[in-house]
């Protein structure tokens, strides 16, 4: 200590050491995410256009290295993940007090992803909600949308047409979905049969398939 | 009064504590468990863990009120639709509970009446919205460490407000 006699007293010290440490740095008008409300007015919208060009480059990141289709799916699903966990705690926020709930079962999520959510993210309900109808996949539910908004303005080429990009969507799902408390794995599936004349050829189905163990915790919460 | 106040993540791992008194009363909010108490704090918040995984699913209300007792601590419980727990302990100082009949009606001396379960109600609904604000953040990611001081102080302010 004597050899260094500039040296500021321990406390303070410690204290700037730490505040170095964690290197935070503050706007000048001192506002940080803190100060900024929730309930951003429904009227706020973002250019299509813009996301659409934001879009475009997204896919061609996750196009990067990618070893296959199913490859790049996964990638934009992983893209999407993080934002559906964030929606669903900010779009309960959003929900009038009294209908403040956390989904308890499977409907209730899945109808609140697809009013709640697809309301949010796309200014429109969902076109479909179906559980499969197949009595070996109990555990598979199906939201299909016909006019999948992140496709607008993405043709896929002939030799990768089974990609959908859909798959970011899928992905924010996903995240709803594991968020709430109901692990799933959903992936975007492409019905158009590219026949002519078809009513809508770029209908989506998100299919959903939910972990064995959320099928067996809904049999035995219906119960009691 | 003192409180101890914990945000736990979907993996039961802390991300958040704060130790506070209350702020009511002429309380300098300044926690005081006893010596050898403070340190089970973490213990009984931990243990009544299992039993919010039970009330979790009864009722879809985010509060879920006081789930649990050990001794003189009560536990709180608000869960966030991303299954990320709020739990407050609340440990009554024993003469304030015992000395007058004013004290009676306040907070501090009920740790189960509906005035105290509405104080707690409104700490957590103000966390709560500091909550989603942080997880906002692009740079979140589900189960990380909040440190920002920022969210510290909201904390701090909200428990002086109504605790």
């Amino acid at each position: 200590m004597a050899s260094q006699p500039s040296k500021p007293p321990p406390s303070s010290q410690a204290s700037s050491a730490r505040n170095s440490q964690q290197g935070l740095r503050y706007p000048s008008t001192g506002k940080t995410i803190y100060h900024r409300p929730l309930n951003r007015s429904r009227t706020q919208e973002l250019s299509q256009a813009g996301f659409a060009y934001l879009f475009s480059e997204m896919v061609g990141y996750a196009q990067r290295r990618v070893t296959g289709i199913q490859d790049l799916e996964k990638r934009l699903n992983v893209q999407g993940h993080p934002i559906g966990l964030k929606l669903l705690d900010l779009l309960l926020y959003r929900e009038p007090a009294r209908t403040q709930l956390r989904p308890l079962n499977i409907i209730a999520l899945l109808q609140f992803i697809t009013t709640v959510l697809w309301r949010h993210l796309f200014s429109r309900p969902a076109d479909a909600l179906e559980k499969s109808s197949n009595p070996d996949t109990p555990d598979e539910y199906m939201i299909s949308d016909n006019e999948p908004l992140v496709n607008q303005y993405i043709s896929v080429p002939k030799e990768m047409n089974q990609l959908n990009c859909a798959a970011f969507v899928a992905g924010i799902v996903e995240g709803a979905c594991d968020g709430a408390g109901f692990p799933a794995r959903v992936t975007a599936h492409s019905v158009g049969k590219g026949e002519e004349g078809e009513l809508w050829p770029g209908k989506t189905v998100f299919l959903v398939k939910f972990q064995p163990e959320v099928v067996e915790r809904e049999a035995y919460l219906g119960k009691t | 009064m003192s409180y101890y106040f914990a945000i736990i993540g979907t993996q039961d791992n802390p991300l958040f504590e704060y130790e506070f008194g209350t702020a009511k009363q002429g309380g300098d909010g300044v926690a005081r468990f006893p010596e050898q108490a403070r340190h089970m704090n973490q213990f009984i918040v931990h243990s009544s863990l299992d039993i919010v995984e039970e009330v979790q699913w009864g009722s879809g209300q985010m509060y879920l009120k006081c789930i649990d007792r050990f001794y003189n601590n009560y536990v709180s419980c608000f869960m966030t639709g991303g299954n990320v727990k709020f739990l407050l302990l609340h440990a009554p100082s024993q003469p304030a509970a015992s000395t007058t009949a004013r004290a009676s009606t306040s907070i501090a001396a009920n740790p189960t009446s509906p005035q105290t379960e509405e104080a707690i109600k409104q700490f957590f609904t103000e966390t709560y919205e500091n909550w989603v604000k942080t997880i906002m953040s692009p740079f979140y990611q589900v189960n990380q460490e909040v440190r920002s001081p920022v969210f510290r102080s909201r904390v701090a302010a909200a428990g002086k407000k109504y605790l």
